[in-house]
């Protein structure tokens, strides 16, 4: 018997309730909820080994949760993942894409797997929106981080995902690069009304870009909000700072 | 069943073939130098005389035959590996692609590449040697059949081994049809085989195969309830193995090694 869900938030893309999930004795992730909705940018923010790949793993279908139901749209990943994941792509900077395609060959073929429409159309355009058009030919390994990163950016939109999972997706760019990122994505939540949930270290980033962050910490969610407004409520300068408390004294905000 | 997801699969190893000698290489070299050397062991044999049976049809067919399935199976295995050397597992899971289809494209991308290792035997060994297969009619097709579910059934299974216990377990899977050849009865009969050893080359697919063509050309009847007998138990081989895979990959999804799979290995 499936857990119930709590009623999901209008316009949600993703609902996550209850997530729980253990390694042996270790709570990697622990009774975890929240939402995506349309057109947000959410930030899932916490230390390392604070389960956020873990909860990004469980939203891909790529690991069980112990407990818990996820649903993508009005899909439930349980019962329907592969149509769940129609519905959704990611760029994780530790999946970069296979490096002795070229840059064509993996948008064709991840075009294909994403079931993508006008797919040839559809490539052509994403070598001009992400500047790789130079590239076409070349073998993804041999680009840049900054070459590669746009390159698996073009293949997390290229279905036209209503919801865009992005594990530390400038982690590995300078700070021009990076910027002109967060612009993509940006632009994309913005002509899309796709939803975002976005990991990342770095809190001046996550306070551009995001419209809603979680901390999480040893497994579990501690703070939701606005992260413009969510440092000053918790009596800390800025995101950074509320960040490092997060990590360092978990259970001080906990208990608040 | 998404075709265009099959296709996907297929197409990223036909991208990699066309611009790749070095793996192209293995696809027909190590075939071919198999038929020369058995080509000419044979012909010398033949040459020595004392034989009931034509040599090049029984002897250098049963290897053409042998060396067919172990390419079957290393198509898929190979199709696979490609996604383990590029760390492509968290991309290919986490797509759309069902486990059906994944498994598909791996088999597609096996007949691709067992056909042209087939092609360069026969255009080694035929003109070469004078191989022919025409003593064994349409029984050949039989032949074929059930040496190709059991490659891919063998090919199937040893994926799922590698998936579940790491990327250096590939050390396990490649000597399979060698290890399976005694068994199989490739070169000699089964009544050859001390009695230990019966019950298992008789419960193998290919064993009917060799023992059917070593029957047709000693001039006996085609043997089709042997080949009906030894495809059926292909096909719950290929069965079996399809769902090996998928409870290995159920196991990869519950413990997060489809996400970490490049730091696994045997220990």
């Amino acid at each position: 018997m499936p857990e119930p869900l709590p009623p999901a938030a209008p316009h949600a893309v993703l609902t996550a309730a209850g997530l729980r999930k253990t390694y042996g004795d270790v709570v990697a992730v622990d009774e975890v909820s929240f939402d995506v909705r349309r057109g947000e940018i959410v930030g899932l923010l916490g230390p390392n080994g604070a389960g956020k790949t873990t909860t990004i793993d469980m939203v891909l279908g790529v690991l069980t949760p112990d407990a818990g139901r996820i649903l993508v749209e009005d899909l439930d990943l349980a019962t329907h993942r592969s149509a769940a994941n129609e519905r959704m792509n990611f760029a994780a900077v530790y999946s970069p894409l296979p490096g002795n395609l070229t840059v064509a060959q993996n948008l064709e073929v991840f075009g294909l797997l994403y079931g993508v429409p006008r797919r040839r159309e559809r490539i052509a355009e994403l070598l001009v929106e992400y500047d790789l058009a130079r590239f076409r030919g070349a073998r993804s390994g041999v680009l840049s981080s900054g070459e590669q990163t746009r390159l698996s950016l073009a293949k997390a939109v290229m279905n036209r995902p209503p919801l865009l999972l992005l594990d530390e997706p400038t982690a590995s760019l300078d700070p021009a690069s990076a910027r002109d990122m967060r612009a993509r994505i940006r632009d994309f939540v913005a002509r899309e009304h796709a939803g975002v949930l976005w990991t990342s270290h770095n809190m001046h980033e996550v306070a551009e870009v995001c419209d809603r962050v979680l901390f999480l910490s040893h497994g579990r969610l501690l703070l939701e909000g606005d992260p413009r407004a969510l440092p000053r409520e918790h009596g800390q300068a800025n995101l950074e700072e509320l960040f490092i408390t997060v990590a360092r004294e978990p259970l001080s905000l906990a208990l608040e | 069943m998404r075709w265009h997801r099959v296709l996907a699969v297929f197409l990223r190893y036909l991208f990699l073939l066309r611009v790749s000698p070095a793996r192209v290489f293995p696809l027909f070299v190590w075939v071919g130098i198999d038929m020369v050397l058995w080509g000419f062991l044979t012909r010398w044999l033949g040459a020595t005389g004392g034989f009931r049976f034509d040599l090049v049809t029984v002897l250098l067919g049963a290897v053409l035959l042998w060396d067919f399935q172990a390419r079957v199976m290393h198509g898929v295995a190979t199709a696979f590996f490609e996604d383990v050397w590029a760390r492509n597992f968290l991309n290919v899971f986490a797509s759309p692609l069902r486990l059906s289809e994944y498994l598909a494209g791996l088999v597609l991308s096996s007949i691709a590449t067992s056909l042209l290792g087939l092609a360069v035997m026969l255009l080694v060994a035929v003109p070469l040697f004078g191989l022919t297969f025409a003593p064994y009619g349409l029984m050949l097709g039989a032949f074929f059949l059930v040496l190709f579910l059991f490659g891919i059934a063998l090919g199937i299974a040893g994926v799922a081994v590698v998936l579940r216990l790491g990327p250096a377990a590939e050390w396990f899977i490649w000597p399979v049809p060698a290890m399976l050849a005694p068994f199989a009865c490739v070169f000699y009969p089964l009544s050859a085989l001390p009695a230990w050893m019966r019950p298992i080359a008789a419960a193998l697919p290919p064993t009917h195969v060799f023992e059917g063509m070593r029957g047709i050309v000693a001039g006996g009847s085609a043997p089709v309830a042997q080949l009906v007998a030894g495809t059926l138990v292909a096909l719950g081989c290929v069965l079996l193995a399809a769902w090996f895979f998928a409870r290995v990959h159920r196991y990869a999804v519950r413990t997060g090694l489809i996400s970490r799979y490049a730091a696994e290995s045997v220990s």
